[in-house]
C-alpha cells in the first residue's frame, strides 16, 4: 500500500450510494467518511437503512449506484478474485455473531488462518490462542458457540474478525438484545480493539448510550441519507430536526 | 316495451376497482402457472455455479468425506430396513399373484428385475430425501437465518463451493451406493419371505434371478440413483441456501425441500426410463 494511501487520515470514502429493493429506494444517495483508526458510529432509527447500508459496505449486496473507495480502490466495483482479496481488508461481527455452531471456538477463530494461510498447525494453534487470550477467552477454546454466554459470543466473533489481521472490522448492532453489564462490555471490547491493533471501527447501532461511551465520528442516517455527522458533540448540537428528535428521545445529554 | 330499470352506469371507482381485481388474478395466475419454471431455473442456476465453483481449487476433502458420511453411512440402517421389508412384501404378492397361474418360479426374477430397474433406485432416493435431504435444508436454512452463510462471503470464502459442491458430489457418490445396497438386501428380504415362509425352491428363485437380470439392468438403475442423488441434495440445498424468515421459514423450506425431491424423483424416473429404453417421453 502506497504510503500517501496509508497516511491518509479517511479510510474509507462513500460517495453516492443508492440501493432499491423493487419500488422501495432503501438509500437514497449516502455519503460518508469512514476515519481512519477511529471508532465511526452510524446511528438512526429502525428502518432507515442502517443494515442495508452494512450488506453493501461489505459487499454482501451489490450497490445500486455509488463509491466505495477503500485504500484508493472502488469496492464497489471489485469482481471476482479481486472483490475476495478485498473482502480480506474488513473483518465483520454480525448482531448475533454468527460463529459456526458446529465448529468449537477454536475451529471458529482457526477457520480464516485455515482458508487463507499456509500456517502450519502449530502456527495456528499460537496465533488463535494468543487472539482468544487477548480478548480473555482462551479458556473456552474447547467449547461449542451454544455453550457461551452473549457477551462471550461477541467476543469470539471480534477474535475471528480480526485473526487475519484485517484493517476495518463492521459491528452490526453489537449490543442490541443485551443486558446492560454486557454492553458496556460490548463497548468496552470495540475500543480494546481499536486500541490493540489499531483498527478502523465501523459501529452500525440504535444504542444512544454506547454513542457517548465510543464513538469518535458520529452520523445520522435518516430516511436512506446521512442526515449529520460530525463528532458526537457536533451532533448532539444538531439542528438537523429528525436528528435532534432522536437524540432528545435517547434522553443523551452534554454532560456524560 | 320492457319495464325493467335501465342498470347504472359503471363509476371510474367501479372500474378502476374491477380492472385492479383483474391485474390481481393475472398475475396469481402467471405467479402459480410460471413458478415451477423459475423453480426449475433457480436449480439449473446453483448447480452451473456449483459446476464451476466445484473444479476450482481450494478442494476440501474433509468436506466431502463428512458429506459422504453423512450421507451414505448414516442411511445404512434406513435403508436396509426398508429394503428388507420392499422386498418381503413383494415376495408376497408376487407369490400369491403367480400361483394362479403356476408361474410362483419366476418370482425371484421378477423381484430382481423390479428392484434393480425401479425400486431400488426410487425407494432408496426417497429414503435419502427423508433422511438427509431434509436435515441439510434445515441445516444450511438455520446458517442462513443467523447470518453464518453471510459470514461465509465477508471471510471470502465461496458458500456454494463450501456447503453446496460437496454435498451435490456427496449425492452423486453415495445414493447409486445405497441403490446396490437397498437391491441386495430387498432381494435378501424377499427370498427369505419367498423361500423361508412360503417354501419356494432356493435353487429356483436364484436361477431365474440370474437368469433375467443382467448388467444392463442394474446400470439402467444405477444411472438413474446418480441423476436422483444429484436432484434431491440440489433441491435440499437450494431450499436451504435461501431460506428466509427465522425458524418459521426454514421449517417451510424444509416442508418444500421434501415435496419438490419426492415429485422430482418420480418425474425424473420416467424421464431417465423413457431416455434409456429408447422410447421417446411421452
Amino acid at each position: 500500500m502506497p504510503p500517501e494511501v496509508k497516511d491518509d487520515p479517511i479510510h474509507v470514502r462513500i460517495r453516492d450510494l443508492h440501493k432499491s429493493y423493487g419500488d422501495h429506494h432503501v438509500l437514497k444517495g449516502v455519503s460518508l467518511d469512514i476515519h481512519r483508526g477511529k471508532t465511526n458510529l452510524i446511528i438512526g432509527p429502525s428502518g432507515s437503512g442502517k443494515t442495508v447500508l452494512m450488506r453493501q459496505l461489505i459487499r454482501l449486496e451489490n450497490p445500486d449506484s455509488g463509491q466505495l473507495m477503500v485504500n484508493g480502490i472502488d469496492f464497489a466495483k471489485l469482481e471476482g478474485l479481486n472483490l475476495a482479496a478485498m473482502r480480506r481488508t474488513f473483518g465483520m461481527v454480525f448482531q448475533m455473531s454468527a460463529l459456526f455452531d458446529s465448529m468449537t471456538v477454536f475451529d471458529n477463530v482457526a477457520f480464516p488462518l485455515r482458508e487463507h494461510t499456509g500456517f502450519s498447525r502449530k502456527e495456528i494453534r499460537e496465533r488463535v490462542m494468543d487472539r482468544l487470550a487477548a480478548f480473555g477467552v482462551a479458556a473456552a477454546a474447547q467449547k461449542l458457540p451454544a455453550q457461551l454466554s452473549g457477551g462471550m459470543q461477541k467476543r469470539v466473533a471480534v477474535a475471528r474478525a480480526m485473526i487475519l489481521e484485517s484493517e476495518i472490522l463492521i459491528y452490526d448492532e453489537p449490543t442490541t438484545g443485551l443486558d446492560p453489564i454486557t454492553t458496556e462490555m460490548v463497548d468496552e471490547l470495540i475500543i480494546e480493539a481499536e486500541e490493540m491493533f489499531g483498527v478502523t471501527s465501523i459501529v452500525i447501532s440504535h444504542d444512544m448510550a454506547s454513542v457517548v461511551r465510543i464513538a469518535n465520528y458520529l452520523s445520522f442516517l435518516h430516511q436512506g441519507e446521512i442526515a449529520a455527522t460530525g463528532t458526537p458533540e457536533d451532533l448532539l448540537h444538531s439542528e438537523h430536526p429528525a436528528t435532534s428528535e432522536f437524540i432528545r428521545a435517547s434522553r443523551i445529554s452534554l454532560d456524560w | 316495451m320492457s319495464d325493467a330499470a335501465p342498470s347504472a352506469p359503471a363509476t371510474p371507482e367501479k372500474t378502476s376497482k374491477l380492472r385492479a381485481q383483474a391485474r390481481d388474478a393475472s398475475e396469481w395466475l402467471a405467479k402459480v402457472f410460471l413458478s415451477p419454471f423459475v423453480e426449475i431455473g433457480a436449480l439449473f442456476k446453483l448447480l452451473w455455479e456449483s459446476v464451476f465453483w466445484g473444479i476450482r481449487p481450494p478442494y476440501r476433502g474433509r468436506l466431502f468425506v463428512e458429506a459422504m458420511e453423512f450421507i451414505g453411512i448414516g442411511s445404512i440402517f434406513l435403508v436396509s430396513l426398508t429394503a428388507v421389508f420392499v422386498g418381503g412384501v413383494l415376495a408376497l404378492q408376487l407369490v400369491d399373484g403367480f400361483r394362479d397361474f403356476g408361474a410362483e418360479n419366476q418370482t425371484g426374477a421378477v423381484i430382481g428385475l423390479a428392484l434393480a430397474r425401479e425400486v431400488g433406485p426410487v425407494f432408496a432416493a426417497l429414503m435419502v430425501t427423508s433422511r438427509a435431504g431434509s436435515a441439510m435444508t434445515t441445516e444450511l436454512g438455520s446458517m442462513r437465518v443467523t447470518n453464518q452463510i453471510d459470514a461465509l462471503v465477508t471471510m471470502a470464502v465461496n458458500p456454494v463451493q463450501y456447503l453446496v459442491v460437496p454435498r451435490l458430489v456427496a449425492g452423486f457418490v453415495m445414493v447409486p451406493v445405497l441403490t446396490m445396497l437397498f437391491n441386495i438386501v430387498g432381494v435378501a428380504g424377499a427370498f427369505f419371505v419367498a423361500v423361508g415362509l412360503l417354501g419356494l425352491d432356493p435353487g429356483v428363485f436364484m436361477d431365474r434371478l440370474k437368469w433375467l437380470v443382467d448388467w444392463d439392468d442394474v446400470s439402467q438403475g444405477l444411472i438413474k440413483s446418480m441423476v436422483f442423488g444429484v436432484a434431491v441434495t440440489l433441491i435440499a440445498c437450494r431450499q436451504g441456501f435461501y431460506a428466509r424468515g427465522g425458524a418459521a421459514g426454514v421449517g417451510r423450506a424444509t416442508n418444500r425441500a421434501v415435496v419438490q425431491s419426492a415429485i422430482a424423483i418420480l418425474v425424473l424416473d420416467y424421464l431417465v426410463t423413457s431416455l434409456v429404453l429408447g422410447q421417446g417421453f411421452f
